[in-house]
């Protein structure tokens, strides 16, 4: 260990996350991992670190934290205020901040989520391979508390020499590409026209399990209970009441409604505030 | 056997019971499946970043070329499940004293002793994991002896709790909330992020729920 995070105020919600625990969903363990898998990379990049080295995502209220040593960070994903001390900082570029300094990140003015990477990156236990936190199966460390204190690791490399990054763009539609199955047979045909003719919106219950929509109703063709069934990330789950649900990085393994698509990229989720618009395009039926 | 295409990355193959097959013919087809596609992994024959079996369905995850994958699949033969199961099964010591027994009793027409008895002499197999970490679902009970869940869930069922719900017996690997009737508990810690893997109780595992 070198050095310490003092999480002065941890906000709505601050968890360590790095690309997840792939490779046991047949255990029942959930791939957890940053959200935007790409935007903790760049933050690692950006201060040396290899890609999968364990940051923050920080979620819309922001945090505020000090640091016992001297650190490069960088805070990718929303559009948010940066201080470090009295001094503002950007998204997308590498910050030196001092010994002590408060560095204060968001809240999100546009956007939802942001990670932050420290060279050396957070150096909690691993499990199962892993330093994310899965906020459905309560792998990994809890979410962060006020006054919790985190080990950094041992910077490996000088941080990225940049010019420019970009930034996540900030949308009031989202337009998500679909492909159908496996269970759109369970649905009506004016079902799947619904889905991909209609718009939802993200409602404020989502979380990062899944985005829950809200909308059109999908109405089943086939009756009764789908037996448990294995779960993708980007799974589009329609339960009972008929809203679909699309399922994000702590996504269970197993699921017992019907998956009527799949979404190629979920990203774009990752920053959908509720009332967000949502699309889906697919194949034309 | 059907191929389902699952997203860009994915496939399931979904062996549902057909003409006149039964569900325990589906968890056989899952078993021997898995198994199988497990064999083809380690060959090198198949990429698969996950391969998660279910009740009736066996999902493969990252697959870079699912396409090409379905049409491999398609050619290949499953060897029966028994031929596999070289290894003995995995003794979990049960103490019988859940609060349910007498309600599995009754769905049963039986006595609680009979129930004990039942679930002591039968030969499970761990069928699948889901719900939390390291949750197996064991099959082994006949089709006929399946329970319905309760019809409101118990807030916190206790970690290593033993239930029955539909064709299967569980076990609670940590403490959550649960609508499968209580019958026992072992005191066997059964989920460990210490070890590789997490648990003994992996897919195809057998697994016997001996009184302690």
């Amino acid at each position: 260990m070198t050095g310490e995070l003092v999480v002065l105020r941890a906000g709505a919600l601050t968890t360590v996350q790095d690309l997840g625990r792939p490779g046991y969903a047949h255990l029942g363990v959930p791939r957890s991992g940053a959200l935007d898998p790409a935007s903790l990379r760049l933050a690692n990049r950006l201060v040396g670190n290899p890609e999968n080295t364990a940051g923050l995502e920080i979620t819309v209220t922001g945090c505020v934290l000090r640091l016992s040593r001297a650190a490069s960070v960088a805070v990718t994903g929303a559009e948010a205020e940066i201080r470090v001390g009295a001094r503002p900082g950007d998204t997308g570029l590498p910050l030196s901040v001092p010994a002590g300094t408060v560095l204060r990140i968001g809240p999100a003015r546009g956007g939802v989520r942001n990670w932050l990477a420290v060279c050396g990156g957070i150096d909690v236990p691993p499990v199962l391979g892993s330093r994310a936190t899965d906020t459905l199966s309560g792998l990994g460390p809890p979410p962060l508390r006020d006054g919790d204190r985190l080990p950094l690791g041992t910077p490996t490399g000088p941080p990225a020499p940049v010019d420019l990054t970009v930034g996540p763009p900030q949308r009031d539609e989202l337009r998500l590409a679909v492909r159908l199955g496996p269970r759109d047979d369970w649905f009506t045909p004016a079902a799947l026209d619904r889905l991909l003719g209609t718009a939802y919106t993200v409602s404020p219950v989502s979380n990062r399990v899944g985005a829950r929509l809200a909308g059109a109703p999908l109405p089943r063709a086939v009756a009764g209970e789908l037996p448990s069934e294995g779960i993708v990330l980007g799974a589009v789950q329609v339960p009972a009441d008929g809203q679909p649900l699309i399922f994000l990085a702590d996504h269970p393994t197993t699921g017992g409604y019907p998956v009527v698509g799949v979404v190629a990229d979920v990203t774009p989720l990752a920053q959908a505030r509720p009332g967000t618009t949502v699309r889906f395009h697919g194949p034309q039926r | 056997m059907r191929i389902r295409p699952v997203g860009a990355h994915a496939l399931l193959l979904d062996l549902a019971p057909g003409n006149g097959s039964t569900p325990a013919d589906a968890a056989a087809q899952v078993e021997a499946w898995r198994a199988e596609l497990a064999h083809r992994r380690d060959l090198g024959e198949l990429t698969a970043l996950e391969i998660v079996p279910a009740a009736t369905t066996v999902l493969l995850d990252g697959v870079p070329d699912p396409e090409a994958a379905a049409g491999s699949i398609a050619g290949w033969t499953p060897r029966p499940a028994a031929a596999r199961s070289a290894a003995g099964p995995v003794e979990i010591p049960v103490t019988y004293d859940g609060a349910d027994l007498p309600v599995v009793a009754e769905h049963w027409a039986v006595t609680v002793p009979t129930v004990v008895e039942r679930l002591a002499g039968t030969d499970f197999r761990v069928a699948f994991c889901g719900f939390a970490p390291g949750f197996p679902y064991l099959t082994g009970l006949p089709g006929e002896l399946a329970l319905p869940r309760l019809p409101t869930p118990r807030p916190r069922v206790p970690t290593g709790s033993v239930a029955l719900a539909g064709p299967y017996a569980g076990i609670y690997p940590s403490p959550s909330p649960g609508g499968w009737l209580l019958v026992g508990r072992t005191g066997l810690p059964l989920f460990d992020v210490t070890a590789d893997p997490p648990t003994r109780l992996t897919p195809g595992t057998h697994v016997r729920l001996v009184p302690a």
